[in-house]
């Protein structure tokens, strides 16, 4: 059983116009085993909450923690916390030139346990999940997302969440831009990753479409770099028929009262 | 990554005009290296003597056309000066199209002074059965594969004291390889020629292994007779100083194999001009190249595969990346298809990586076809960057940064290494790379 632990989160960007700070006091704790969904409107900074957990260096963290298992994550550099067990799922995963998917998954994988894997059953595994998420097997041979459709990327990010096992997976709108088919095969491959019973998974997303294939325990609305609102699987149902207009500004104020209330 | 992708029909040729004020088709004129010397024109090439009839004119080289009546425009590849005269060629402004990216003011004399410095040593370490000679200018051989296309070349010509042959006899199969151990010891301006003779239904692998410093204009004949199979593998592992122009130009006989490997890594400038000429059907040309630019360095290539005859093939890919400031490279490659070269197989492809700012790569692939009847002809070049994201994106795999950093450089360029197909000098290159690559951690 592990813990990740986010405590009073604020995090900054440089932009043109000046420091601007995205995340403004985030806390959240995963569990093994359970699966949050973040939901909020575009530019809430649950991206950016993705992003600040895996280490891009583009986020300052101004205050608060992360932590995993009690260990520090914020002084840990972005390979070490894929190591400690962190994997992000990313919302554009960029094309590596002149690196086949065969030897970055090989060599991902062996840094990640320390030690290469048993080359015939690691690529019979990598077969086997390839095929359960429907990618040609013949992308095993060009380079890294090359000229990967924007659904096969996604595709990709689950086969390597299947692949790595991580403790937890943080999942950037893994599910923007797919169609329905495809919807379900990457849906499909988070849970099974989540069967295996040794994962939490934060799934970060805009609509509500992907929590019919997946579901949360947890639910956090995220407005204006806050949680606004926290509750179950039934919040998302309410979310999917009243939108997010109800935390538009003015009446934010009001929601967030009245789930601090609720919440002592 | 943005691509050029693979069509089939006359692209990148250069027309007379350009269509918009400031572009050729080959792309925007941003050189700066070469800008505000001179006035001349460069779209008239006017040499008053005949172009000389040398053993290259005729089928595989068409003369100098002057324009009016018929004839290919200058810009055409095929419409292109050759001579061994020096004075056939006018003194260099830096703007001529062949030019255009060389900083001249860093060739140290190579196109403007008299090559009388000593040339690079040649050692010559060869398998039983291969035949080495020293021999003077006027050797019969000298000339009968090769013919100055610029004036660097033909300025080595001019100036060559003596020249080594290397004869690979007819029906010799080599296990080995030939080494030519070519060591610079001199900064005078100097020039080099070498002859390599790959007798029929012979099969051999040469390497000519540059090293040292020296300002060396070198202009080597390959001659692929009938049937023959050759490789030659050109690796310029100069010191940061060294300063190379190579003319390295290969004519093949009926059904000869020819694979020809470039690897670019030492040097402040390094000019390689490779081309290789079709005079009988059925033969095959493989061109690799593999080229590394640190900060300050200028490697440029310009290749030339002239489908002069019917049904023959060609395969060109070279690879590069550049890190640092002002690290320069250069790739042109004129891929020409005339009207006779019926049944003609081609593809020419250029790959760049840019792992940091402040360099820059020119790409230009350019494929003339005068004739439908081909089997297949294909051009690509595409650059792209190795950046922020790509790392980040390889760490968040748990990957430590100077592994994925090797990862992306060492596949990248692995596959023109394993063309060599010679493990010791393999070993040799993907640790010269490695270690370019760990310069740049600092």
């Amino acid at each position: 059983m592990s813990t990740l632990e986010i405590k009073d989160l604020h995090v900054s960007i440089e932009t043109e116009q000046g420091t601007k700070e995205i995340l403004k006091g985030v806390s959240l704790t995963i569990k093994t085993g359970e699966t949050h969904a973040i939901m909020g409107p575009n530019g809430s900074g649950k991206s950016t909450l993705a992003s600040t957990i895996a280490g891009h260096p583009r986020y300052n963290v101004t205050s608060g923690t992360i932590t995993l298992d009690g260990e520090d994550v914020l002084a840990m550099s972005v390979d070490q916390r894929a190591r400690a067990g962190v994997f992000l799922a990313m919302q554009y995963p960029v094309e590596v030139p002149g690196v086949t998917m065969t030897n970055f998954l090989r060599t991902a994988k062996t840094a990640i346990d320390g030690e290469a894997p048993a080359l015939r059953t690691w690529t019979k595994d990598v077969k086997a999940a390839m095929q359960q998420l429907r990618i040609d097997a013949d992308f095993a041979q060009r380079n890294v997302n090359e000229g990967f459709s924007g659904g096969e990327k996604k595709r990709v990010e689950i086969l390597q969440l299947e692949l790595f096992k991580p403790k937890f997976a943080v999942l950037d709108e893994t599910d923007s831009g797919l169609d329905v088919d495809a919807l379900k095969v990457v849906s499909e491959g988070v849970n099974r990753a989540h069967a295996t019973g040794n994962m939490g998974t934060l799934l970060i997303t805009h609509y509500t479409r992907i929590l019919r294939y997946i579901k949360p325990d947890f639910v956090h609305v995220f407005v204006d770099g806050q949680v606004v609102e926290e509750g179950g699987p039934e919040l998302a149902d309410r979310l999917e028929e009243e939108g997010y207009d109800r935390y538009a500004t003015g009446a934010g104020a009001a929601t967030i009262a009245a789930a601090a209330a609720a919440q002592a | 990554m943005t691509e050029i992708t693979t069509e089939k029909a006359r692209i990148g040729a250069p027309s007379a005009k350009p269509f918009i004020d400031g572009f050729t088709e080959e792309g925007e004129n941003l050189s700066p290296v070469n800008t505000g010397t001179n006035t001349s024109s460069t779209s008239e090439k006017t040499s008053e003597q005949a172009p000389s009839a040398g053993p290259l004119a005729g089928a595989s080289a068409k003369s100098h056309s002057h324009g009016g009546g018929v004839g290919i425009p200058d810009s055409s590849r095929a419409g292109r000066l050759t001579s061994y005269k020096l004075a056939d060629f006018k003194p260099l402004t830096g703007l001529e199209e062949d030019w255009r990216f060389t900083p001249l003011k860093r060739l140290r004399g190579l196109h403007n002074e008299v090559l009388s410095g000593s040339a690079p040593s040649v050692a010559v370490t060869a398998p039983e059965g291969v035949v080495v000679e020293t021999v003077g200018r006027d050797d019969v051989r000298i000339g009968s594969a090769a013919i100055p296309e610029d004036r660097v070349s033909a300025n080595a010509w001019e100036n060559f004291a003596e020249a080594t042959v290397i004869t690979v006899p007819a029906e010799l199969q080599l296990d080995g390889e030939v080494s030519v151990l070519l060591t610079g010891t001199s900064t005078e301006a100097s020039a080099q020629h070498i002859v390599i003779v790959a007798g029929r239904f012979s099969k051999s692998r040469i390497v000519l292994d540059h090293q040292g410093s020296a300002i060396v204009s070198e202009n080597v004949e390959i001659l692929v007779e009938d049937g023959a199979d050759l490789t030659v593998i050109s690796l310029q592992e100069w010191n940061d100083d060294a300063v190379h122009a190579s003319s390295q130009q290969a004519k093949l006989g009926r059904d000869a194999k020819f694979k020809h490997i470039v690897v670019s890594l030492g040097g402040d400038v390094v000019r390689m001009t490779p081309s290789t000429r079709f005079t009988g059907p059925g033969a095959e040309a493989e061109m690799f190249g593999l080229y590394f630019a640190d900060a300050g360095q200028h490697l440029e290539q310009r290749l030339f595969v002239d489908h002069a005859v019917a049904n023959c093939k060609s395969n060109v890919l070279y690879k590069g990346a550049l890190q640092g400031r002002n690290a320069h490279t250069v790739w042109v490659g004129d891929v020409l298809i005339r009207k006779e070269a019926e049944g003609t197989d081609t593809y020419e492809a250029n790959r760049n990586l840019v792992l940091t700012d402040g360099a820059r790569a020119d790409s230009v692939p350019n494929l003339e076809i005068e004739t439908g009847l081909i089997e297949g002809a294909g051009h690509a070049s595409a650059t792209g960057r190795f950046d922020d994201e790509h790392l980040f994106y390889l760490m968040a795999r748990g990957i430590p940064e100077d592994v994925a950093r090797r990862l992306v450089v060492r596949g990248f360029l692995n596959e023109i290494i394993q063309q060599i197909k010679v493990p010791a000098l393999e070993e040799r290159l993907t640790e010269a790379v490695e270690r370019e690559l760990a310069a740049s951690d600092n």
